[in-house]
């Protein structure tokens, strides 16, 4: 339940409630949108990306001088857990043609089109269990231009400029130029996709969309594909291996500067294996677990950007990585739920973010970076928002709008999710709204691709969040679900093709040594080792504790996390 | 340039990045932890309680949201006898709480071959036999951490009423409990997955407009279009966005 103190508050919702509605009703937008001046100055002033401390200059790597999100700065100006003399590279633990690395939704599909497309075999390795990754979390759907009043480059136009046109044009059409193809391929595997009574799918807004695109599952639909994919991946066992609790720490490489697998890091045993592959592939998904900005965060518990520094130190190219996206909705109130993601698809329904007057404030569908921007404006610059008891603020998100717009029993029929995370709080969702606030959600930028998925480096692939390029610095809803599918798709067809021509050199991991020489010689100054692996929550006093251990760190590395955040070292 | 980082980014500290700081006089409960004791934040979920006490989780976190069932947990309460069960990520601790997580319930999945099966109870009965035994004890629903009505889906399953498994596992976040917990040692989640599978794959209505649009880009209908878009200027381009139309 609400505080009492709030309740004058929630009155104001209430008592503006009718005439909301009947905006809502109508096929005019319920408040202006911005236009492109409007959308630049409230980015300016108020998007966390824009403050002083948010990014510098990366001494080191193949973006050096380049300036980025100081959290990335940091990670990626970090020791390598190994050296070169540490590795017997000469008896490889496994060989495999494709070695996947990270086991959620693009993974997962890259591994079933080498098979299908090419019979190759392929491993998966992956730090939690399979299916432990953002694509299980996502609830609200997934952009694909199926409506007979869509088009795949009406997609193209809302996504480069939700993107700000950043986003590289190939990408952004091989994204939407794929994407029917992708809703069949699912349904073909047994995904149970919303529909209409005649069998067309049913689809909402989104952020940005001009046209209704959304198609979901309920709001399960990131749980729903991961199922399928996983269950269709561990039908082929004597294809597709997998090895689950075994991140990738480093790549390896041959002479002749390509990519040719990984060394992977066991969990539980704390023994390192060498993979031999012809190609590689990195879908380690995104970074929200590092907190950037001090921020919670709607990510997995295992989203520490790996790949990113994985690939860094093998010398791939990073692109926009100075630029974070911040969910509008993630959750204000109750404490325990704060940071978690409150769907898109909510706003997309109807409901309405409000200040502390109930007054509507922004246009409840902006691009994702406008209106959280717009969010935090209102509670920095307006007063607008709702203090919480916890020291917080957040503003309104009216959902039982919804019900009244779709009809009764709508709101638990296609968000239950969303009725459950509140309900065991007593909070019904269907009756009261929602205390809402930016939350830390997706790495807008990555390891640069092409439209193959390959990088500077030959034999070492990207798909997903992992990646740069596709979403510009701001990435729509709805687009990351049809991320991985279209580019992990790809990466098995090009990952796939690549390896069953490439002939691998002597294996080296050379590079790390001079990664290490380049840290050294540009003055950087860390006891910073990655990848991260897993965040620590440990209160402060019992890290003080933990870093006694000294030299043998664990796993979950609470000393790389505790001084990720407390004194961090680039900075 | 206004910060923005006081008023949230600092204190959002308190629940995800620093376990005990920004909370003043905060009140702990005792609870065990695998028959350890620990004094933990009264208003913490179970996770939240086993970080607190130190722990740092391998097996038993993953999305931290309740979809994903990495963390079934199952506890008693001082002076119950019973045996309740949770995600630890959405369950609250409770004084004089002991717990344990149970990470991983071994369950063998049946392998097939989606396009060879039918939608139908002998589906059900080559992969899943198991079903069969159901008692209708409940046990299961009574497990579920999601209010899923498990039972009613395992009976369904008997019926080879594939719809019926679809929607009522549809919520379904396979942390196991249920089969822990099931006398007939059925394995309820993996059933539910196979149903949905197959009302996916068979019982769905097809959509015609699906059909007529992935066969309009194989036959390249957006070419030109492609052409002319990417070939645009930033400025075109960004008057042609902010001129679209909306629906």
């Amino acid at each position: 339940m609400y505080p009492d103190y709030m309740e004058e508050s929630l009155r104001k919702v209430v008592q503006t409630r009718p005439k909301r509605l009947e905006l809502a009703r109508k096929p005019d937008p319920v408040y202006p949108p911005m236009n492109a001046e409007e959308r630049r100055a409230v980015l300016e002033g108020f998007h966390p990306d824009f403050e002083a401390s948010a990014r510098r200059k990366v001494r080191v790597g193949p973006n050096r001088d380049e300036s980025l999100t100081t959290e990335v700065a940091d990670l990626l100006e970090s020791h390598a857990w190994l050296r070169s003399n540490q590795v017997d590279l000469k008896k490889p633990d496994f060989e495999t043609d494709l070695l996947i690395i990270g086991g959620g939704g693009a993974g997962c599909n890259a591994a079933l089109v080498a098979m299908k497309e090419h019979g190759l075999r392929s491993i998966i390795a992956t730090k939690l269990r399979m299916g432990d990754a953002n694509t299980m979390m996502s609830q609200g759907g997934m952009q694909a231009a199926v409506s007979r009043t869509d088009s795949p480059t009406r997609h193209y136009l809302d996504a480069i400029g939700g993107g700000h046109f950043e986003n590289k044009p190939e990408l952004v059409r091989a994204l939407t130029e794929d994407g029917p193809g992708v809703v069949k391929w699912l349904e073909d595997l047994g995904v149970v996709w919303d529909k209409q009574q005649d069998g067309s799918m049913k689809t909402m807004h989104g952020g940005g969309t001009s046209r209704k695109r959304m198609l979901s599952c309920r709001d399960y639909t990131g749980a729903m594909i991961m199922r399928t994919l996983m269950d269709e991946v561990r039908n082929h066992p004597d294809m597709i291996g997998i090895k689950e609790f075994m991140p990738a720490v480093e790549l390896i490489m041959d002479d002749k500067g390509r990519c040719a697998g990984a060394v992977l890091y066991d969990m539980e045993s704390e023994e390192f294996f060498t993979v031999k592959a012809k190609s590689t592939l990195i879908a380690t998904g995104g970074y929200g677990r590092l907190h950037i900005r001090g921020y919670d965060t709607t990510n997995h518990y295992g989203a520490t950007g790996d790949g990113l520094v994985m690939a860094y130190r093998a010398g791939a190219k990073l692109m926009y990585m100075d630029s974070v996206q911040y969910h509008p909705t993630g959750v204000s109130f109750p404490e325990q739920i704060a940071g978690f993601l409150v769907t898109e698809a909510i706003r997309g329904a109807g409901g309405q973010p409000l200040n502390k007057d109930g007054e509507l404030f922004v246009f409840p569908r902006e691009p994702r970076d406008i209106e959280a921007s717009a969010i935090i404006r209102e509670c920095v610059q307006n007063g607008g928002g709702v203090p919480t008891p916890s020291g917080r603020v957040g503003v309104w998100l009216d959902s039982p709008l919804i019900d009244m717009l779709h009809g009764e029993g709508y709101t638990e029929k296609h968000f239950p999710a969303m009725y459950r995370q509140f309900i065991r709080y007593g909070i019904d969702i269907t009756k009261l709204p929602m205390l809402i606030y930016p939350s830390l959600h997706y790495q807008n930028g990555g390891i640069e691709i092409n439209e193959r998925c390959e990088t500077d480096i030959p034999g070492l692939y990207v798909a997903g969040e992992a990646s740069g390029g596709l979403h510009g610095r701001n990435r729509l809803m709805g687009n990351s679900v049809l991320d991985y599918n279209v580019f992990g798709r790809r990466a098995g067809r090009y990952a796939g093709e690549y390896a069953k021509t490439v002939k691998l050199g002597k294996l080296s991991l050379a590079h790390l040594d001079a990664y290490e020489k380049e840290l050294a010689d540009a003055g950087v100054k860390t006891d910073l080792v990655t990848p991260v692996l897993l965040p620590s929550y440990a209160p402060k006093d019992v890290k003080k504790r933990q870093l006694l251990r000294g030299g043998n760190v664990l796993p979950g590395a609470s000393v790389l996390q505790n001084r990720l955040f407390d004194e961090s070292p680039g900075a | 340039m206004t910060s923005v980082t006081a008023g949230a980014a600092k204190t959002s500290s308190a629940s995800q990045v620093d376990g005990k700081q920004g909370k003043a006089a905060q009140r702990l409960i005792p609870i065990s932890i695998m028959g350890k004791a620990y004094e933990v934040p009264a208003d913490a979920t179970i996770m939240g309680a086993i970080e607190y006490a130190g722990h740092q989780i391998i097996r038993g976190a993953g999305c931290r949201e309740g979809y994903c069932g990495a963390c079934a947990t199952i506890y008693r309460l001082p002076g119950d006898y019973k045996i309740y069960t949770g995600l630890a990520c959405m369950t609250m601790v409770e004084e004089g709480m002991t717990l344990t997580q149970v990470p991983y319930v071994p369950a063998e999945k049946a392998i097939y071959d989606i396009e060879k099966l039918k939608p139908n109870v002998t589906a059900i009965q080559q992969m899943y036999p198991s079903v069969f035994r159901c008692v209708a004890c409940n046990t299961c629903t009574k497990s579920c951490p999601q209010g899923l009505q498990v039972m009613d889906y395992i009976q369904a399953a008997k019926r080879g009423d594939i719809a019926t498994v679809m929607d009522l596992s549809f919520d379904c976040v396979v942390c196991g409990l249920c089969m822990l917990r099931c006398p007939a040692e059925i394995t309820q989640p993996l059933v539910g997955i196979l149903a949905k599978r197959l009302y996916g794959r068979y019982l769905r209505k097809d959509s015609a407009e699906l059909a007529e649009r992935v066969k309009a880009v194989e036959n390249g209908a957006y070419n030109a279009e492609y052409a002319e878009l990417m070939s645009m200027s930033r400025k075109d381009l960004s008057d042609r966005y902010y001129a679209r139309d909306s629906e």
